[in-house]
């Protein structure tokens, strides 16, 4: 905050050194002692700020200290005071612009120094944040790294057991070649032998056969010797011994073995041939006739389907095939006609399969079509009236809610009503029972207070008669009381005479009034 | 359901006439006529060996009873008991025999498959077939008896010979496709031939009757192939069963597989019901062990089975066959159709206590039936959709769509029955054991 000034260039020698030490003191990184004792030490300043701007300045180097602050104020380019030499003070004008000036540079350095630290502080998070992610990065990196070099490793033993299995695959499948090759050359060894031992008992039947033939024809030689009247049929040769020809199974006679008849027999097997084959065409026949009608309807449906039925077509291109579809129908329709006369005409055949294959194509392409329409329609449906909907939506579901609330509470308390309905009639003896008990409560109550009013009226009747015998007497003493009165009035009166003694004086007074009274 | 009471046969031999009315058995020496309705004897033959084969020819009049140690065959009629008729092929031996379509031809094949001779017994007329193969199922008739399909082996190449019935004269000859033909059967309409080859390769072909190849059809190559073949009765499908436990169907118009029907061990399909045999014992009181009651009331011993239906998804039990011997026992043996088309009954032989019966209408499963042992013989009823099975003890099951009974033969002792078999009409049933048989009559109304 700026060079103290170090009056060296000023060497007062009127400043106490006192002060210069202060100074001096003061300049040097002010401690709290330091302070301290330049306060102590000048003890004539009261406050800490006024102790170092009086060391600054003084009533004797006013000048200088003016001619100072303009060279500095000059340098920060504000601009300087003015001495005014008349009256060698300042005017306080420019000092307090000057130091208006100065706070304002100071506050601006201060705004500065602020936005710097909050700068500092905020690139000093950021380096921390970055530091943080950074570290956590290599983290990341390492562990991929480390998965990586693990999932090469797999993918190596993987490798090597593929390699190795497919040698064992190779490996097994010679050895299946040369088993087969094996099997093969042993199979035409064996075929081989078999026919060469074939050979052999062939020859051996013939021979066989021969010496059978040879004995017979000997035996019967023999036997013709023998005997030349009856050939006899020996035992050794095969004969036969009916006692009667048999008929013939069909009773037909035998027929001679002629050209003829092989010519017949053949025809006969062609014949047996030929009524197979003819009624299994027959059968054929029918069920193609029959597939072919099942086809026309599928292609007359298949028409029907694709011709427009609606006047409202969703998209041009589908208006497009749908008119091709209806125009080719129409012309197929007519072929139709012509091709149940030309049933067994093999283009015409092909032409049906082909318009059945171009008709199920068209209706797949339209079903197709008409599946992405309606899943676009339902898309845009659901876009464009999200926004209005949901809140009519949400609002409506509110309000069913609470009617839902609503009759759900009227039904509970409806449900409980009928629950007491129902349940209060249904027992009636219980609640016969329970009114009773009820009625007993009062009739109880009641009695209770019956019988408290009737004590009650006792005690009454108890006090009246009380009252009136205590009335009865009370008038029988009055009357008593009265008697008593009248007969000492009357006694007194009596006594009331001149003739009476003197001895009674005193009661004459008194009586006087009283007889005066009662004196008629 | 009624039972017969019980008649001596041997050799499993029993047959009904194709026109129902007379049940012909054999008992050792002794050809025996029964009437069909009550069983008594109308005639009796008797033959110069124990007989080994009995056939009815196709007319009902005449029975041939063939007797292959001696190498005869004798006929006998039904009309002439009187008539007489025998066949000897001398020290060429027989293997085999069996009446033409048309009841007037006897076939006889020789030992060692040397020749197949044609007797007739209208005329003197004899001839052979020669070079005759040795397979399962060598010759075959049609169902209209016109022409027969006979395999042939020359020259390590099999061929097929088509032959007309009425006077042997050879139709078609033409070579099969064939590695090793084990089996041929024409279709039920008469104009398709099926061939298959032995168990050691996948084929199956299909030849029209004259003789052009009309199809082919192999599943897969190198295991063990087709076990067993059946036509359906309309000649719609052709049911090819196979060693990989698969049936597989193929259509007649494109010959291609339409479904393949496997024999899983467990069972998820829902639609499908499983039923389960379970028998039940009586419970018997020491006081009941009596002498008299061991001996008259066999109830004691033949333990009561009913059938319950499981909970799916069911396990079936399996028989894991031995790998290392030949013809394993694993793979579908047996397939029959039912008349009416609708349903197929197989049997996987690893698997041998089932019977899977499939809906044709829907291709998917319809029932399993598990018994408590192996099946022996399933056959159905020539009318009706209802299957009759047996598994060689005292009882006799029934299937139908609208369940399943089990019956138990009340007879005298026990009636192990061994193999069984529909009269034509539908309305009865003749169960063979060891050595006796017994007629079981049904009743008109539905079973449970």
């Amino acid at each position: 905050m700026g060079d103290w000034w170090t009056p060296t260039m000023m060497p007062d020698p009127s400043l106490d050194t006192k002060e210069l030490s202060s100074i001096s003191g003061i300049s040097m990184s002010p401690s709290r002692q330091n302070l301290h004792h330049s306060l102590h030490s000048t003890m004539a300043l009261p406050k800490t700020s006024y102790s170092v701007l009086s060391a600054f300045c003084t009533e004797e180097n006013i000048s200088q200290c003016i001619a100072y602050i303009n060279q500095e104020v000059c340098s920060l380019g504000l601009t300087g005071v003015s001495l005014e030499s008349k009256s060698g003070s300042l005017s306080a004008v420019p000092v307090l612009n000057l130091l208006y000036e100065v706070l304002q540079l100071q506050r601006r350095a201060q705004r500065a120094l602020h936005e710097l630290e909050t700068q500092q502080l905020k690139n000093g998070s950021d380096l921390e944040h970055l530091q943080h992610s950074n570290c956590r990065l290599k983290d990341q990196l390492e562990h991929t790294r480390r998965d990586n070099s693990g999932l090469h490793e797999g993918e190596r033993q993987l490798q090597l057991k593929i390699k190795t299995l497919q040698n064992w695959l190779k490996s097994e499948k010679e050895e299946v070649q040369k088993l087969q090759s094996i099997i093969s050359s042993r199979a035409t060894q064996y075929n081989h032998d078999t026919k060469r031992k074939e050979r052999e008992c062939t020859k051996l039947k013939e021979r066989l056969n021969q010496l059978l033939m040879d004995k017979r024809d000997k035996k019967l030689c023999e036997s013709f010797q023998m005997s030349y009247f009856c050939i006899l049929c020996l035992h050794l040769c095969s004969a036969i011994e009916i006692s009667n020809h048999v008929g013939r199974s069909d009773g037909k006679r035998g027929l001679w073995k002629t050209g003829k008849m092989e010519a017949r027999h053949e025809g006969e097997m062609y014949r047996a041939l030929l009524s197979d084959y003819e009624t299994r065409q027959r059968s054929l026949m029918m069920e193609n006739s029959e597939l072919k009608k099942v086809l026309q309807h599928m292609k007359k449906d298949m028409i029907t389907i694709l011709s427009p039925k609606k006047p409202c077509i969703k998209t041009e291109p589908a208006n497009d095939s749908l008119e091709q579809a209806v125009s080719e129908g129409e012309e197929e329709i007519g072929d139709s006609s012509r091709e149940t006369l030309e049933q067994s005409c093999e283009q015409a055949r092909e032409q049906l399969t082909n318009s059945i294959r171009l008709q199920w194509r068209k209706l797949k392409s339209h079903m197709e079509r008409l599946d992405s329409q309606a899943s676009l329609v339902a898309c845009q449906e659901r876009e464009g009236e999200e926004m209005m909907s949901r809140k009519e939506h949400e609002e409506e579901m509110q309000r069913m809610r609470m009617e839902l609330q609503q009759c759900k509470e009227f039904i509970h308390m409806q449900q409980q009503l009928l629950q007491q309905q129902l349940s209060s009639p249904c027992d009636e003896e219980t609640a016969a029972l329970l009114n009773d008990c009820y009625t007993l409560e009062e009739k109880e109550r009641l009695k209770e207070e019956w019988r408290l009013f009737n004590e009650q009226k006792r005690n009454f009747e108890q006090e009246r008669k009380n009252f009136t015998e205590a009335a009865i007497r009370l008038g029988h003493e009055r009357k008593a009381f009265e008697e008593d009165r009248a007969a000492w009035l009357k006694t007194q009166f009596l006594n009331m005479t001149p003739f009476v003694d003197r001895k009674r004086p005193a009661l004459s007074e008194p009586h006087s009034a009283l007889s005066v009274g009662e004196c008629p | 359901m009624n039972f017969s009471e019980v008649f001596k046969q041997s050799n499993q031999l029993c047959k009904v006439s194709p026109d129902g009315k007379y049940l012909a058995t054999c008992v050792q020496y002794r050809l025996v006529v029964r009437d069909f309705n009550s069983l008594q004897i109308v005639h009796l033959y008797t033959c110069l060996d124990p007989v080994m084969h009995m056939e009815w020819s196709s007319d009902s009049l005449f029975i041939l009873c063939a007797m292959y140690k001696r190498g005869l065959v004798q006929v006998w009629s039904l009309e002439q008991p009187d008539w007489h008729c025998k066949i000897d092929e001398g020290s060429i031996g027989l293997v085999s025999s069996r009446w033409s379509p048309d009841g007037r031809h006897i076939l006889n094949t020789t030992e060692f498959n040397l020749r197949v001779t044609v007797w007739s017994l209208c005329t003197k007329a004899v001839s052979y077939i020669k070079y005759p193969k040795a397979c399962q199922k060598g010759v075959d008739f049609t169902a209209d008896g016109r022409y027969m399909a006979l395999a042939e082996r020359r020259e390590c190449k099999d061929y097929i010979s088509v032959f007309v019935c009425d006077d042997w004269h050879l139709l078609r000859h033409f070579e099969s496709e064939t590695q090793d033909l084990a089996g041929l059967e024409w279709s039920p309409n008469c104009c398709v031939l099926a061939v298959w080859d032995n168990c050691l390769e996948y084929k199956i072909l299909l030849y029209s009757l004259d003789g052009r190849l009309l199809s082919s059809y192999s599943a897969y190559e190198w295991s063990l192939g087709i076990k067993s073949v059946a036509w359906s009765p309309s000649s719609q499908f052709l049911a090819v069963g196979s060693y990989d436990e698969k049936v597989r169907i193929l259509n007649h118009i494109t010959w291609k597989k339409i479904t393949e029907f496997e024999h899983p061990a467990t069972i998820i399909n829902t639609k499908a019901v499983v039923f389960k045999e379970v028998e039940k014992r009586p419970v018997v009181g020491s006081e009941d062990l009596s002498i008299h009651q061991l001996t008259v009331d066999n109830s004691l011993f033949s333990t009561q089975s009913k059938y319950e239906i499981t909970q799916l998804p069911a396990q079936v039990p399996v028989i894991k066959p031995d790998p290392d011997r030949a013809n394993p026992k694993i793979g579908i043996s047996a397939l029959a159709f039912s008349a009416d088309n609708r349903f197929l009954a197989t049997k996987n032989d690893n698997m041998p206590q089932s019977l899977w019966v499939w809906d044709m209408q829907r291709l998917s499963l319809l029932a399993v039936l598990e018994q408590t042992a192996p099946v022996r013989c399933f056959v159905w009823d020539p009318r009706r959709p209802r299957l009759a099975l047996c598994t060689g003890n005292t009882k006799v099951y029934l299937w139908s769509p609208a369940g399943c009974v089990s019956v138990n033969v009340p007879v005298e002792g026990s009636f192990q029955v061994q193999s069984l078999f529909w009269h034509c009409s539908g309305s009865s049933l003749v169960l063979l054991s060891k050595e006796h048989i017994c007629l079981c009559y049904m009743e008109a109304e539905e079973e449970k």
